[in-house]
C-alpha cells in the first residue's frame, strides 16, 4: 500500500440526540484513512475510535453496502448521498477525496422524514404511501399462467427502468420542496407501463398522491434534483407520467 | 438461560405417504382447513419480511387470520433478499429444451449432495412455477423476449435455461412484488407492519410457541406479543463469519433464541462459500460484495502457472496462464458448482499462485467473450455488474480481468422443521432460508429466492391450518407468567451487556471470531481445527462477557447495543457449527473435510454413515448440545458421487 492512499480528513457531523433535541455539529479528524475504505468504512472507523474512549458513536442507517436495500442516508458536502453521479452513500469510496478535505454529513432533512438520532430519520411516510395503493390486488394462488398476458420488451425494459427506485428518500432531501414526486412517481410509471397495472390505475395514482400530500411532503416545482441525486438514475419522466396519470384519473 | 423442558425428542418429519409426485397433492387435500369466521381470531407473529416473511405475512393476511410481522430495518422492503441478483428457478419448460419439475427436483437433490429430504425438495420444484405465475401478476418487470413472452438463461451449472430474471435485481423486484403484496394487507387492516422492532425471545407456554419479547428499536422499550402461531422467516447466520455477502443487520439472534427454548437445529455446518466475490482489500473491511455467479458464463477463471508471479494480468501470456477450472473440470468447465468453484480457488492460492496484493483472489478474465460478442454484448449481459466492480475496486473489468475470491454466502443450515414448516416447537414455523429443509449440503444458483417464495406463498397456508385447528385462538396473552419471565430475562441481559464497560470493542471480538470462523469452520475443515476451533470460541465468548465496551442507554435508539446482542449469540452459534462439522467426518457440498477427499481431492461422501440430519438440543451455554439424527431416505433417485469432470 503507497502512502498516496493513506489521507487525513476533517469531519462536521451532525450530532441529534433525539427528535425534540436541537442538535449540532460537531467536528472529529480522522488520520489514516485508506482511500479503498468505503464512506460507510470510515464511518466505522470513526466510530470505533470514539468507542476506544468510551465516547458515543455517531448512529447512521446502513445495511447491504452494496447499494441496493435504500437504508444509508447521508448528506455529504451539501449532496445526498456524496459528490459521485448514480452512487448510493455506501458504494462511495474515499478515493474520491483528498488529504485534507472537510466533509459535512448530515442526515437527509424533510418535515416528511423527522430525525430519530444522529444521522438516521423515519422513513415510514414512503410505506404508506405503498400502502395507499403502490400494489396490483391479486390474492396468493389467483394468477393466471405468466405467459398468458405478453408484454412488449420495450414496455418491460421501461416498467423496470422505474421499478429500480431502491426507496432511499435521496429525492426528497434533494428537493427544495421536499417533494416525494420521483418516488412516488416511479411506482405509478411502473404499473402504468404492464397491463397488470390497468384495472387500478386510476384509483391507485390517486389514492398515492393523496397520501404523499397528507404526509407533509411539498409539490414538484420540475427543479431536478431528485433526479440528479438518484443513485439508481430514476427518471423525472415519471413524475410527468404521475401528472398524466392523476390527471386523467380526475376528469375521467 | 432456561433450558427447555423437552428431555427427549422423537422424530416425525411427518412426510405424507404416497408415491413422490403425489405426496403433496394428497397433503392439500388433507389437511385441516379453518373455518373462514375462525381465521380472524387466530393471531399470527411473522418475524422478518424477506421474500419468505412478506409472502407469508401477506398470504396469510389475504386468508383472514391477523398477522403482525416485524422487521429491524425501518422498512419492510429492505430485507437483504432485496440483494439477491442473478434470478430464480421454475421448471416452466418455456425454452422446449427438456426442463420438468422431475428435472429441477433431481438437480437440486443432486446439487445439494444428497443430504436434504426428498419430499421437501420435489414440492419445491412442484409449486416454482406457480411461484412465477404470482410474481408476473403483481407486476414484477422480468427480462422479456422481443415477442412479449418471458426470457430465461442458464445458471450455475444447470443444463437447461430455468431462469427467470429482472436484469442484476431478481431479488430487488421480487420482494418489491411480496412487499407490495403486504403493503396492500396493511392497507386493509389484516397485517400490522411493526418496523426497527427485533425479536429477543420466544416465549413457550408447556413447550408451545405463545409469543415473542422484542425491543422497540426506536426508544429501547422491551414489547410483548402474543399470538396462536409465531414464523420465523429470519434469513441465514453467514455474519457469523465477520465478512460475508450478508447485509450487516443481518444475523442469528431470532433463530437462536428459539434453539434455547427447545428447537432444534440442523446441520448448522451447512454453509455455503460463493466463488465469484469482490476480494478483501483491507483490515477495515465491512462486508464482501458478491458478483453473480452469472458471469462465469462468460468470464473464464484462470491464475498464473508460476508462483508468485507479480506481472500484471494483460502482459502474462496465454501459455503461461492456468485456466484450473477448464483443465480438471472439461465438461463443466468455469460453470461447476458454487462448492467445487470455491474450493478450486481456495487451492490455487494456498499453491501460492494467487494474484492482488493479497494473494487471496483469482483472475475472471472477459477478453475471451468480448473478442468473441464484442463489447456492447458484454455490457447490456453485465453492465450493472461490471459498474459495480468498477466503483468498489477503481479497475476497469472491460480491459483488466476481475478479480474475484470466494466469500461467505449463505447457510443451508437452520431451525429443523417438519414437512410442515414446523419446528420442534409446536406452533413455531420455520421458513426460507432459516430453515435447513431443501437445499441439503449446497444450494443452487436461484434456488434461494425460489425457496423462500415457495414456503410464504404456497406452503405455510396450507400447513399452518393443521395446527391451528388443533388450538383454541387466544389462549394465552402478555399478562401470562411466561411473558414476566422471558421479559426480565431479556433486560437483566441487556443491563449486564451494557455494565461490562471492558476494553475491547464489539468489532474486536466480531472479527477475531470471524478469523477462527473462516480458518477453522471455513472452506476445508479437519478435525484438529475443529477442536481448536470449540476451544478457541468457548474462550473468546467469556472474554466477551468480561471484556467488551458496549456505548449507551438500554432505553434509547443504540445500534451498538443491537449488535453486542447478536454477536453474543454468534459466539455461541459458532460453537455449535464446528461441532456439526466436527461430528460429520465426510466430505458433502459446501461441507469439505480433509480426512475424506477422493485420490483427485475431490469432495467424498459417505454414504453408508452419514445419510442423515443433524439436529442438536440446546441444554445450556458452556455444555455439549445432545446431536440427533434424522435418517434420509432416498426412494426415487440413486446416490452417485458428483462428478463435473
Amino acid at each position: 500500500m503507497s502512502n498516496k492512499d493513506i489521507i487525513s480528513v476533517n469531519l462536521k457531523v451532525w450530532r441529534q440526540d433525539g427528535p425534540n433535541d436541537k442538535g449540532r455539529f460537531e467536528d472529529y479528524s480522522l488520520k489514516e484513512v485508506n482511500t479503498h475504505m468505503s464512506f460507510l468504512e470510515m464511518l466505522d472507523v470513526l466510530n470505533e475510535n470514539l468507542m476506544k474512549e468510551q465516547k458515543q458513536p455517531v448512529e447512521f442507517d446502513h445495511d447491504c453496502r452494496e447499494g441496493i436495500c435504500g437504508s444509508c442516508n447521508l448528506v455529504i458536502n451539501g449532496i445526498p448521498h456524496g459528490p459521485e453521479a448514480r452512487t448510493a452513500a455506501c458504494q462511495l469510496h474515499m478515493r474520491h477525496f483528498n488529504d485534507g478535505d472537510t466533509i459535512t454529513i448530515e442526515p437527509w432533512r424533510a418535515t416528511a422524514f423527522p430525525v430519530i438520532k444522529d444521522l438516521v430519520v423515519d422513513r415510514n411516510a414512503f410505506d404508506r404511501i405503498m400502502a395507499a395503493g403502490g400494489y396490483v390486488t391479486v390474492a396468493t394462488g389467483n394468477a393466471p399462467d405468466a405467459n398468458a398476458i405478453p408484454i412488449s420488451k420495450i414496455d418491460a425494459d421501461s416498467a423496470m427502468d422505474y421499478a429500480v427506485c431502491i426507496g432511499c428518500g435521496a429525492c426528497v432531501a434533494a428537493c427544495p420542496n421536499s417533494s416525494a414526486s420521483l418516488f412516488t412517481g416511479a411506482k405509478v410509471a411502473q404499473l402504468s407501463k404492464l397491463p397488470q397495472g390497468a384495472p387500478e390505475r386510476k384509483q391507485r395514482v390517486k389514492a398515492m398522491v393523496e397520501q404523499m400530500d397528507k404526509e407533509g411532503f411539498g409539490d414538484c416545482s420540475n427543479f431536478a434534483e431528485c433526479e440528479a441525486v438518484c443513485p439508481v438514475g430514476i427518471s423525472i419522466t415519471s413524475i410527468a407520467t404521475m401528472r398524466t396519470e392523476y390527471v386523467k384519473a380526475m376528469f375521467s | 438461560m432456561e433450558v427447555a423442558d423437552k428431555t427427549t425428542f422423537k422424530w416425525d418429519s411427518k412426510i405424507p405417504t404416497g408415491p413422490l409426485t403425489e405426496k403433496w397433492k394428497t397433503h392439500k387435500n388433507n389437511v385441516k382447513l379453518v373455518n373462514p369466521s375462525n381465521k380472524r381470531k387466530y393471531n399470527i407473529l411473522v418475524v422478518g419480511t424477506g421474500l419468505a416473511g412478506a409472502s407469508a405475512a401477506a398470504s396469510l393476511g389475504e386468508l383472514g387470520y391477523n398477522v403482525k410481522a416485524f422487521c429491524i430495518q425501518d422498512s419492510a422492503r429492505r430485507a437483504h433478499s432485496i440483494a439477491a441478483q442473478g434470478g430464480i428457478n421454475a421448471a416452466k419448460n418455456y425454452q422446449n429444451d427438456g426442463d420438468s419439475i422431475w428435472r429441477l427436483f433431481y438437480d437440486t437433490i443432486k446439487g445439494g449432495d444428497y443430504r436434504a429430504r426428498e419430499a421437501n425438495v420435489y414440492r419445491l420444484a412442484e409449486v416454482s412455477n406457480n411461484i412465477i405465475d404470482q410474481c408476473v401478476a403483481q407486476g414484477v418487470p422480468f427480462a422479456r423476449e422481443y415477442g412479449g413472452t418471458l426470457d430465461n438463461r442458464s445458471f450455475g451449472g444447470a443444463q437447461v435455461s430455468r431462469t427467470f430474471y429482472a436484469r442484476g435485481q431478481t431479488g430487488q423486484q421480487l420482494l418489491l412484488g411480496a412487499y407490495s403484496a403486504l403493503m396492500k394487507m396493511v392497507h386493509s387492516g389484516k397485517v400490522e407492519v411493526r418496523t426497527r422492532e427485533e425479536m429477543l425471545d420466544l416465549v413457550t407456554v408447556d413447550g408451545t410457541a405463545k409469543g415473542i419479547i422484542s425491543r422497540n428499536l426506536v426508544t429501547g422499550k422491551i414489547e410483548r406479543h402474543a399470538a396462536d402461531a409465531v414464523l420465523l422467516c429470519t434469513g441465514g447466520y453467514g455474519n457469523v463469519f465477520y465478512l460475508s455477502t450478508n447485509a450487516k443487520n443481518s444475523n442469528v439472534t431470532a433463530a437462536w433464541r428459539c434453539y434455547r427454548k427447545g428447537a432444534l437445529f440442523a446441520n448448522p455446518s451447512f454453509t455455503q462459500i460463493h466463488p465469484t466475490c469482490i476480494p478483501v482489500s483491507g483490515e477495515y473491511q465491512s462486508k464482501l460484495t458478491l458478483m453473480s455467479e452469472s458471469l462465469r458464463n462468460d468470464g473464464r477463471v484462470w491464475v498464473p502457472k508460476a508462483q508468485g508471479d507479480k506481472r500484471h494480468p494483460n502482459e502474462i501470456p496465454e501459455e503461461e496462464r492456468d485456466y484450473y477450472l477448464e483443465r480438471i473440470y472439461p465438461s463443466f468447465g468455469n460453470l461447476v458448482p458454487r462448492d467445487v468453484a470455491s474450493r478450486n480457488a481456495k487451492n490455487v492460492c494456498d499453491e501460492g499462485r494467487g494474484v492482488g496484493e493479497s494473494g487471496l483472489a483469482v483472475y475472471l478474465d472477459f477478453a475471451d467473450a468480448i473478442k468473441r460478442d464484442g463489447e456492447k454484448a458484454i455490457r447490456d449481459r453485465y453492465g450493472n455488474l461490471f459498474e459495480m466492480y468498477q466503483k468498489i475496486t477503481d479497475e476497469n473489468p472491460y480491459e483488466v480481468p476481475m478479480r474475484i475470491y470466494p466469500a461467505v454466502h449463505y447457510t443451508m443450515g437452520g431451525l429443523w422443521v417438519d414437512y410442515n414448516l414446523m419446528t420442534t416447537v409446536p406452533g413455531l414455523f420455520a421458513l426460507g432460508e432459516a430453515n435447513f429443509s431443501d437445499h441439503g449440503a449446497n444450494r443452487l444458483g436461484a434456488s434461494a429466492l425460489m425457496q423462500g417464495l415457495a414456503d410464504g406463498y404456497f406452503v405455510i397456508p396450507y400447513t399452518i391450518g393443521n395446527y391451528l385447528t388443533e388450538v383454541t385462538p387466544g389462549e394465552v396473552d402478555t399478562t401470562h407468567k411466561a411473558f414476566d419471565e422471558a421479559e426480565q430475562s431479556i433486560t437483566a441481559e441487556i443491563e449486564k451487556v451494557l455494565n461490562i464497560k471492558g476494553s475491547k470493542t464489539i468489532l474486536d471480538f466480531h472479527r477475531q471470531l470471524g478469523k477462527i470462523m473462516w480458518d477453522k469452520v471455513g472452506m476445508s475443515r479437519d478435525e484438529q481445527g475443529l477442536k481448536e476451533a470449540i476451544e478457541e470460541i468457548s474462550a473468546l465468548r467469556k472474554e466477551f462477557w468480561s471484556d467488551v465496551f458496549v456505548p449507551g442507554q438500554p432505553a434509547t435508539y443504540n445500534k451498538y447495543l443491537e449488535y453486542a446482542l447478536r454477536v453474543a449469540d454468534f459466539l455461541e452459534l459458532g460453537e455449535l457449527m464446528a461441532r456439526d462439522a466436527l461430528d460429520r467426518p465426510e466430505s458433502c457440498g459446501g461441507h469439505f473435510r480433509e480426512e475424506s477427499k477422493t485420490p483427485e481431492g475431490e469432495a467424498k461422501r459417505d454414504d453408508e454413515n452419514y445419510t442423515h440430519v443433524s439436529a442438536w438440543e440446546f441444554t445450556g451455554v458452556d455444555k455439549a448440545p445432545v446431536h440427533h439424527r434424522e435418517p434420509l431416505i432416498f426412494e426415487n433417485v440413486k446416490l452417485t458421487q458428483r462428478s463435473y469432470k
